[in-house]
């Protein structure tokens, strides 16, 4: 597959979809984010990497907001992210998230957790919530598994039901935060396909990830983030063979 | 999944679980429960042997004076006439008086109403009859009810409270304040938790001192002290200001209990309603607080349980529970030297009514755990 070609199909002449411009952010002393600048066009499958601590996960998680950032621009689909509460909340409901550890609702079946949001975000009636995430369990394969708690299942089936929980709001950006690190190795496959197969239908992705296997298959772009900022960003094939910093090489030399 | 001999590609060895096998007798069934627990080893034998000495000492002479012995019917010459057995006479002579108080003879059926409407609604609550939801809603106007039948009013014959008295008073004074002060300490705790720092500050300004103070100091400042602050010709009577006092005493512990329950959350179920784009309130109500009063039944339970026996401190400011009833029929001149038989019933309605407590607060839990 050749990824040059995809990107230049659906990057298009659009403005992007998400604008970082010059992002900080500190916990504490702590600078985590240090002059971010990353667009990210519709439709564009992006996977950042990064040695821990290195504030990809923060980075990702300012997108919709879960954390602040102190300094900057962030512009999600033409919203800009203020402390304007009706503006996050529409920046969050076209943004679904997975995270590494699912996340799930212990007290709610796998079906409850998935018609939760649309109920009572989207104020969608019960039954067409239901029929929406019986089609997406079906996506992720584990139709069977929606009258049980998130309790029940394996690893791998509780991500799949997060990421199914994420498209019932039919969002236009997914963000994945080291969605198969704590996976059992035997599961991690299974949580991939599954992105594998968005990817292909056209959704815009950013991946915090460890899975080069995942970033070669389906990356339009590979960023490599250290001790706050993007190093350097390139499209797979360049990044892998190419990689340009020491610290990149580094990097790939000890995952791979 | 396994690997069976039709699915196995040629040249592999097939690989075959064991069977389970049952496991050795003497560590199940009562024998095994009995070596594992009582005759384990030579110390433990001993202890057990002496322990059912006890026991057998002690049991059946207990049987024979509340039971076998004991004086059910008659009058008080019944109870005199050398027997060596409980004598329930008097306990029934004064049933009205434990269960009541003072209340109006004429106006009795109303109490009794009121207890009937009360048994129901705990019997629906422990069968689930209904949902949560629905119990809760049953439980305020059932209240409530219970509440005008007693109290009267809206076509009933006011009953002075003055009157009210008996285990009528102590379940009155134990279920209102359950049942304001649980949401009340929810709202308490949430505050506390809360990212705005005067709500923060108010709500630490009223949960600490009134966890810092014990419970007959508030009752004492409620019935005693607050009249004297009132402006003049405002009055509250006393027994709603006693009512009140447990309800923030209450409240303030529940409070402490629930902010347990929230610290238990992980962080990242916050996230998760919050990247989908629920807002503050919804998150709190759908998504954390069902979760964290799960974790906190039995301490809150254990709460409803020590409120309940807390009423019976109000007797420091004249009201008359059921315990002020208990000790007030001992010193009735015409019945004197029952007080054994008056404090064993006293001990066993707490009892009942405390251990089902208890255990509704286990099946609770159980229905908790799988949902």
């Amino acid at each position: 597959m050749s990824n040059a070609t995809k990107r230049n199909g659906d990057q298009g002449a659009q403005a992007p979809v998400i604008q970082m411009r010059d992002v900080n952010k500190w916990f504490g002393n702590f600078h985590v984010l240090k002059d971010i600048n990353l667009d990210v066009a519709r439709g564009e499958r992006i996977v950042i990497c990064g040695p821990s601590g290195s504030g990809k996960s923060t980075l990702i998680r300012c997108i919709n907001r879960l954390e602040i950032h102190e300094s900057g621009t962030i512009i999600v689909d033409g919203i800009e992210l203020t402390r304007n509460m009706k503006h996050i909340h529409k920046v969050r409901r076209q943004t679904g998230m997975v995270f590494q550890d699912f996340n799930l609702f212990p007290h709610m079946t796998i079906l409850e957790n998935l018609i939760f949001a649309p109920m009572w975000v989207h104020r969608i009636p019960r039954n067409r919530a239901e029929k929406i995430a019986r089609q997406y369990l079906e996506r992720v394969r584990i139709p069977d598994q929606a009258g049980k708690y998130p309790g029940q299942l394996s690893g791998g089936q509780q991500q799949r039901a997060a990421i199914a929980r994420s498209l019932c709001m039919n969002p236009r950006i997914m963000l994945f935060d080291e969605p198969t690190s704590a996976l059992d190795p035997e599961m991690i496959k299974e949580v991939l396909d599954v992105m594998v197969e968005l990817a292909r239908e056209g959704m815009t992705m950013i991946c915090v990830t460890h899975e080069m296997g995942f970033a070669r298959t389906v990356a339009d772009r590979v960023v490599f983030m250290d001790s706050g900022e993007i190093v350097e960003q390139a499209d797979p094939e360049t990044f892998f063979s190419g990689a340009r910093y020491d610290r990149t090489h580094l990097f790939l030399k000890q995952i791979l | 999944m396994t690997s069976t001999a039709s699915t196995a590609p040629p040249g592999l060895l097939v690989f075959q679980p064991k069977p389970d096998r049952p496991p050795p007798l003497q560590t199940v069934g009562v024998v095994g429960w009995l070596r594992n627990n009582l005759f384990n080893g030579w110390y433990n034998s001993l202890l057990t042997i002496l322990i059912l000495l006890l026991l057998v000492k002690v049991v059946p002479p207990l049987f024979s004076w509340a039971l076998f012995d004991a004086v059910w019917t008659g009058g008080r010459d019944a109870c005199t006439a050398g027997n060596d057995g409980a004598c329930w006479v008097f306990v029934a002579d004064k049933f009205r008086v434990l269960m009541v108080g003072m209340y109006p003879a004429e106006h009795l059926t109303r109490p009794i109403l009121a207890g009937i409407l009360f048994v129901v609604l705990s019997a629906l609550s422990i069968f689930r009859l209904f949902s949560a939801r629905k119990l809760v809603l049953l439980w305020v106007v059932g209240t409530a009810g219970c509440f005008w039948l007693i109290n009267g009013g809206w076509g009933l014959t006011v009953v002075d409270q003055s009157l009210w008295g008996g285990l009528m008073l102590s379940l009155g004074l134990a279920v209102i304040g359950i049942m304001v002060s649980i949401p009340l300490g929810i709202l308490l705790a949430l505050g506390r938790y809360s990212q705005l720092s005067v709500i923060r500050a108010l709500c630490v300004g009223i949960i600490e001192p009134i966890r810092g103070v014990p419970l007959i100091t508030i009752l004492f400042m409620a019935s005693v002290m607050l009249p004297l602050f009132l402006p003049v010709g405002m009055e509250i009577n006393n027994m709603l200001r006693v009512q009140i006092g447990i309800i923030l005493f209450s409240a303030a512990y529940m409070a402490e209990v629930v902010r347990g329950g929230l610290q238990a959350i992980p962080a990242g179920q916050y996230d998760a309603a919050k990247s989908l784009g629920l807002n503050y309130w919804k998150t709190t109500v759908l998504v954390v607080l069902p979760q964290a009063l799960r974790h906190v039944i039995p301490s809150m339970i254990n709460r409803c349980i020590a409120l309940f026996k807390d009423t019976s401190l109000v007797i420091i400011v004249g009201l008359l529970d059921f315990l002020g009833m208990t000790r007030a029929s001992i010193q009735d001149p015409n019945w004197l030297g029952f007080d054994a038989e008056a404090y064993v019933f006293c001990a066993f309605v707490y009892w009942v009514i405390c251990f089902s407590m208890s255990r509704y607060g286990r099946s609770l839990e159980r229905q908790g755990g799988n949902e």
